[in-house]
């Protein structure tokens, strides 16, 4: 990897967007991470989605816990928002943040150590709580800044780089997410760009708990034979359910496709996530089956991807808790104490 | 499409766009190096070895390298590789040492008539390889019209006479003044070969009403310049009209200035941008306060009692014609008269071969070239072989150069009875530059700098004393921040497919959007679907198969700067920085089969 900054200059030609920003507007500092880490690949997925949505990136706020992949925030949207918090509380920071001003785009980016270990809890209680945020876990199987242990997402039997196979089981992150009450859980892999960026688009777009499983190889200690977290490993077992292609609110949609082989839905802003389907008729809003099928096709050692769940009409923390429209950061003095007349009002209204 | 065949010599070459584009192909971005590392010695010496005129060049070469330059894509200019050039010369230690001992004669001997770069090169080319090579010249002393025709406030004589210099201490045998008036008298003189390197002496004129009463004042610049650079002519009239848009126009309007002419006008019949003359002439003419006047065309030169008093032109137009061709239309305003003591005329160089016999079997074509093999140089007679202006008509130094090494070749392998039409292929190398995880061999920090301007006096001092060098050249500090804009594009991003684990770590890194991985197609369709669309189709892409996945790696050499991030990044190795060398096939063992 280099530690030179990326030269400044890019393609004469390079496409802006309709804020007049080129993708490369949307980068952070110089990468520190192993040279051809699959969490690398995230942050440029994540910084096309934005790139693609022509989002303002003083309007998002990146959060992480600790890890490689916690550290990666500051590889992407270098005018963002931005908290490194402790290990395993990025999921409590985000909540906090999110309630004081719910006009932020929260991305929430984490480690399977992160949120499958140390804050397992503050995963689970972040999404049953349908807290707005694209949570993303950058999964490995390993702790990858401590040399490579074994973490909770690594399925047993993994073998380490050592040859030693891993006994426990292993915990689904996303099979878990929808079980919690997630609006949006999809998996996808840092390998497959084509597939993971219109789902962060989506996620971004989805108004609620937005999960995203993404496995992403560690280079330097999960990527050899015998793990089941290495881009070989996941490329012959990928049972991709959709192919996707997120359109725009002002983009007709022109192509026509056979009955019963796409199914399109629509997003909070009105944009929509046409997903061509492979395979079984698979439908993303039936949680149930969307259960069923992850354990199934687990159990025949294979990775679901795509876009695995998804409510249209989603139902947030704010939405719960029923704060006001205007987010709580802006209320001023005179708005949070009305004075006695109003308390009086209150007080009787409880009698 | 078919995956790249980066074993062809021309692949990487192509990617060095500048050594691509010299006629010499000088390796470019290696002297920018040396100079970089401050290794001036070294960088003289490969220029030395692929032009043969460092320091004259470095001044006023045509430099076809640098519009060619892949920094000028990148950004608005390209690298100062002619003047970078003449750093090498300036602050290099003493050569001499460094050139080559002739080995012992072979007992073959050679004429090259005219002693300009073009015999010269063929001259330095065959010398050193035993050769008893004779250079006779008209003029007593050599160099041609690097001599004879450029103006010394562009290029001083004590250069000329060092880089010449170092070619005649080679063992050559300069017969200056000696004028050829029979190549037949040549031949009978038993040489095994012979070069015409007579160039393209005379100057166009310009027949309209008055020229014969006002001759006097009406000068051809060719010649004009010639007797300014023998200091036959000292002065010059306060009102002087050039005629002309070409850089012979340049240098009379600029050596009028400084020859006693006050009000020097430069007259063109076609617009400013079509002007021959190279964009940097222009400027430095118009940084002397000299006027460039377009769309006019001489009529008529009005004179007095056999004195010239002005020149009448006519105003036009460029208007193109029913096949699209540019034609020049009057616009019908009336005509303008410009009053004036001396005309330049400067609209055009011809060829002349008065002093070749037409029965002797050298045969001529139809514009009164001689018929030439445009790869071998050789005439009709077959131990008679034409190089530089002599060969193809008026061109420029680096192309003489060019010719030179190609008829040297050609004479090497006649001499040595081979088949001259058998071309050596020039040998290329290709060396891995990694020294570390992120340490190459090469400065792979890419500079941030536009181009530095070299430094000029100030025309009111310049405009003193013909003699003074307008340019001062870049000091070392300069030399090495424009040095640091070079690329090192002959460093190549070269890909394994059985290496790559298709990680996308290339792809993300680099700022150029340079890599793709994507399903295989026709060319056409492939350089449509990248992630920056490949527009540009006089560069490359390089395309490899082989991946896992079954998609092919695809990369647009044309903005790639050479950063070498795609390497650093990649986890396997599966990209390499390699520098590839190609070093031109000169006169010598390494030309002849039977070596
Ligand atoms: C005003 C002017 C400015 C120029 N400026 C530049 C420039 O800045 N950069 C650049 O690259 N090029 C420049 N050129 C072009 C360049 O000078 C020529 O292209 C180049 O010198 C050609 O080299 P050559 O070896 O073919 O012949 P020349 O340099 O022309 O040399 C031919 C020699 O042959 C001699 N000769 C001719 N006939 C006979 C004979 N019968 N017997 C004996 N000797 C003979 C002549 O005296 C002369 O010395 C300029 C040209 C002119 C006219
Ligand atoms: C409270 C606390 N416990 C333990 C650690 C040590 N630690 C640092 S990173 C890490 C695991 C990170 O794993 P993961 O989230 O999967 O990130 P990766 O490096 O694999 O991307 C651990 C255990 C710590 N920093 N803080
Ligand atoms: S240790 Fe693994 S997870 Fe961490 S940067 Fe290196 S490859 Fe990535
Ligand atoms: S950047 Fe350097 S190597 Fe590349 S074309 Fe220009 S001078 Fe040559
Ligand atoms: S060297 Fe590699 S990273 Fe740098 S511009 Fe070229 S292809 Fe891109
Ligand atoms: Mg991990």
């Amino acid at each position: 990897m280099s530690y030179l900054a990326k030269p400044k200059f890019h393609h004469p030609a390079i496409e802006t967007n309709e804020l007049g920003f080129t993708h490369r507007d949307y980068e952070g500092s110089i990468s520190t991470l192993c040279a051809g880490c699959g969490h690398d690949s995230i942050s440029s997925a994540i910084m096309r989605a934005c790139f693609e949505l022509s989002l303002p990136p003083h309007r998002i706020a990146k959060l992480s816990g600790i890890g490689c992949s916690s550290k990666t925030p500051t590889y992407f949207l270098g005018q963002s928002h931005g908290f490194n918090s402790v290990h395993g509380r990025m999921p409590s920071v985000l909540t906090g943040a999110n309630l004081a001003n719910k006009d932020l785009i929260y991305l929430g980016v984490s480690g399977d150590g992160d949120s499958a270990s140390i804050g397992f809890g503050q995963f689970a209680h972040s999404i049953r709580r349908g807290v707005n945020m694209v949570y993303i876990v950058e999964n490995n199987g390993v702790y990858g800044l401590t040399k490579g242990q074994f973490s909770a997402t690594s399925d047993r039997g993994s073998k380490s780089k050592k040859g030693v196979a891993n006994q426990d089981s292993a915990i689904d992150m996303a099979a878990i997410a929808v079980q919690l009450g997630a609006t949006f859980v999809a998996r996808s892999f840092s390998g497959d760009k084509s597939q993971l960026v219109p789902l962060i688009k989506a996620a971004i777009e989805h108004r609620g708990a937005a999960f995203i499983d993404c496995i992403s190889p560690c280079v330097a200690f999960n990527n050899h034979e015998g793990s089941t977290k290495s881009f070989d490993y996941v490329r012959s077992h990928n049972a991709a359910l959709n192919r996707l292609d997120y359109i725009t609110t002002r983009a007709p949609i022109t192509t026509e496709y056979e009955p019963g082989t796409t199914q399109v839905v629509t997003l909070h802003d009105g944009s929509k996530l046409r997903l061509a389907k492979i395979g079984a008729d698979y439908d993303v809003h039936d949680r149930v089956a969307a259960m069923h099928h992850l354990h199934t096709k687990q159990a025949s050692g294979e990775i679901v991807t795509g876009l695995i769940y998804m409510d249209e009409t989603p139902h947030d923390l704010h939405d719960s808790l029923d704060t006001v429209d205007t987010p709580l950061n802006e209320l001023n003095t005179p708005q949070l104490t009305p004075g006695q007349k109003a308390l009086d009002g209150i007080n009787a209204s409880l009698r | 499409m078919k995956p790249t065949d980066i074993s062809n010599p021309n692949y990487f070459h192509k990617v060095v766009d500048c050594q691509w584009a010299c006629p010499a192909h000088t390796p470019v971005p290696e002297y920018i190096r040396k100079i970089a590392a401050g290794d001036y010695t070294s960088a003289y010496m490969i220029n030395w070895k692929s032009n043969v005129f460092p320091g004259i060049l470095g001044r006023t070469c045509d430099r076809p390298c640098e519009p060619a330059c892949r920094r000028g894509r990148v950004e608005d200019e390209p690298v100062a590789i002619c003047r970078l050039k003449r750093v090498s010369a300036d602050y290099k230690d003493d050569v001499r040492g460094l050139m080559p001992t002739p080995d012992a004669r072979n007992g073959k001997r050679i004429a090259c008539i005219g002693a300009g770069p073009a015999s010269l090169t063929v001259a330095r080319d065959l010398a050193p390889l035993g050769y008893e090579v004779v250079v006779f010249d008209q003029d007593k002393q050599a160099g041609g019209f690097m001599r004879t025709q450029i103006p010394k406030f562009r290029l001083p004589e004590s250069v000329i006479n060092e880089e010449v210099g170092y070619v005649l201490d080679l063992g050559v045998e300069f017969r200056g003044g000696q004028r050829i008036d029979s190549l037949k008298s040549i031949l009978d003189q038993k040489f095994d070969a012979v070069f015409v390197g007579t160039g393209a002496p005379r100057g166009r004129d310009l027949e309209i009403p008055g020229r014969a009463e006002a001759a006097a004042n009406i000068h051809l610049g060719i010649d004009w310049l010639s007797s300014v650079s023998f200091g036959h002519v000292t002065s010059i009239g306060k009102r002087v009209v050039v005629l002309g848009g070409g850089n012979t126009a340049m240098d009379c309007c600029r050596s009028s200035r400084r020859l006693g002419g006050e009000q020097v006008t430069v007259v063109v019949r076609s617009g400013f941008d079509e002007m021959k003359a190279s964009p940097w002439e222009k400027e430095d003419a118009m940084h002397e306060g000299i006027p460039i006047l377009n769309w006019l065309v001489p009529k008529e030169f009005k004179h007095q009692k056999g004195k010239l008093t002005g020149v009448v032109f006519e105003k036009v137009k460029a208007v193109l014609d029913a096949k699209g061709r540019r034609d020049l239309v009057p616009t019908g305003e009336p005509d303008t008269l410009i009053e004036c003591d001396d005309v330049l005329l400067a609209v055009g160089q011809e060829n002349a071969f008065p002093w070749i016999e037409r029965d002797i079997g050298l045969e001529f074509d139809r514009w009164g070239l001689p018929k030439l093999d445009d790869k071998t140089f050789q005439s009709t007679i077959p131990n008679v072989f034409f190089g530089g202006d002599a060969a193809f008509g008026p061109k420029n130094i680096i192309w003489a150069v060019a010719h030179g090494h190609e008829a040297a070749v050609s004479i090497d392998k006649f001499c040595q009875n081979e088949n001259i039409a058998e071309r050596p292929s020039p040998l290329t190398n290709l060396v891995s530059q990694k020294m570390g995880i992120h340490e190459w061999t090469y400065d792979n920090g890419v500079s941030n700098d536009i181009r530095y301007k070299v430094p000029q006096k100030s025309p009111e001092i310049a405009l003193r004393d013909i003699k003074t060098e307008v340019e001062l050249g870049f000091d070392p500090k300069l030399g090495y921040a424009e040095a640091q804009r070079c690329l090192n594009c002959d460093v190549q991003t070269v890909f394994s497919s059985k290496l790559c684990i298709e990680c996308d770590a290339c792809v993300d890194i680099c700022p150029m959007d340079c890599i793709t991985f994507t399903d295989d197609g026709e060319e056409s369709d492939l350089r449509a679907r990248l992630l920056a669309p490949a527009s540009n189709l006089t560069q490359d892409i390089y395309v490899q198969d082989g991946l896992k996945t079954g998609r092919v790696m695809v990369k647009d050499e044309d903005l790639c700067l050479h950063c070498g991030f795609c390497a650093e990044r990649c986890p396997t190795g599966a990209w390499d920085m390699q520098k590839f060398a190609l070093e031109m096939t000169h006169a010598g063992t390494g030309c002849r089969s039977k070596a």
